[in-house]
């Protein structure tokens, strides 16, 4: 799977992409963040505010939301476009 | 039928050029809303904005919400440029054009477009400081995500 990251959020982790084997018991967004953050304390410590926004395969997504069969997920602050 | 144009670029545009695209050769669009927002520089402290977007996802979000408006109002064509990368005070940054038969319906869906671009669209801004300094991102305004409440979605 592979994990995009923008802005603060890029910052933050120090890098913009990067692929990753997740098990199969990692099933949805929360889990993954749950997931991301045991392997690394960065990690934790950058989703700990709980301000991310994600997306899967390039759509809108809440943590709630499944990953199974994903092939890319994002994570970015709060957007400010327009 | 509504025709709509949709465009993520670095390069700026022509406001006027774009209006005069959306009506060619029709005589059935009686009003044309066109609202542009600019890159602004209030204290005097901005050398620029940096604005960062998701490829792909920049395009199909801004067009899922054309297609929203289109179903929520009789539009005849929008169109919708958002600009990337370094941009200036005073310089362009986002168009939207809607066209209808009818004012009401291209100011509603209009304002309905830049309030789900500011909070929906994935693009993010960082400052870059006239003095050198070490630039911010952007902050999401509460008020931003509050003007979402109003059109009864998500």
């Amino acid at each position: 799977m592979r994990l995009v990251y923008f802005a603060s959020l890029r910052e933050r982790i120090g890098k913009s992409v990067e692929e990753v084997d997740v098990p199969g018991s990692v099933r949805t967004v929360a889990e993954l963040i749950d997931w991301l953050g045991a392997r690394d304390e960065a990690y934790a410590a950058t989703f700990a505010d709980g301000l991310a926004r994600t997306a899967v395969d390039k759509k809108h997504a809440r943590r709630e939301a499944s990953i199974v069969g994903a092939s890319e997920v994002a994570f970015f602050p709060p957007m400010t476009g327009g | 039928m509504s025709s709509h144009k949709i465009r993520v670029q670095a390069e700026n545009f022509d406001a006027a050029a774009e209006g005069a695209a959306l009506t060619r050769g029709r005589r059935d669009v009686g009003a044309l809303v066109s609202f542009i927002g600019l890159c602004r520089d209030e204290a005097g402290t901005l050398e620029a904005l940096e604005l960062e977007h998701y490829p792909g996802m920049a395009e199909e979000e801004i067009a899922r919400m054309v297609g929203e408006a289109e179903r929520r109002w009789p539009l005849l064509g929008v169109t919708v440029i958002h600009r990337h990368g370094r941009i200036l005070p005073g310089e362009q940054i986002v168009l939207v054009l809607c066209a209808s038969a009818h004012r009401a319906a291209a100011f509603a869906a209009a304002e309905y477009l830049m309030d789900f671009l500011k909070s929906r669209a994935p693009f993010w801004k960082k400052e870059h400081r006239a003095d050198g300094g070490q630039g911010d991102w952007v902050a999401a305004k509460d008020a931003d995500e509050a003007a979402l409440a109003r059109w009864g979605e998500r």
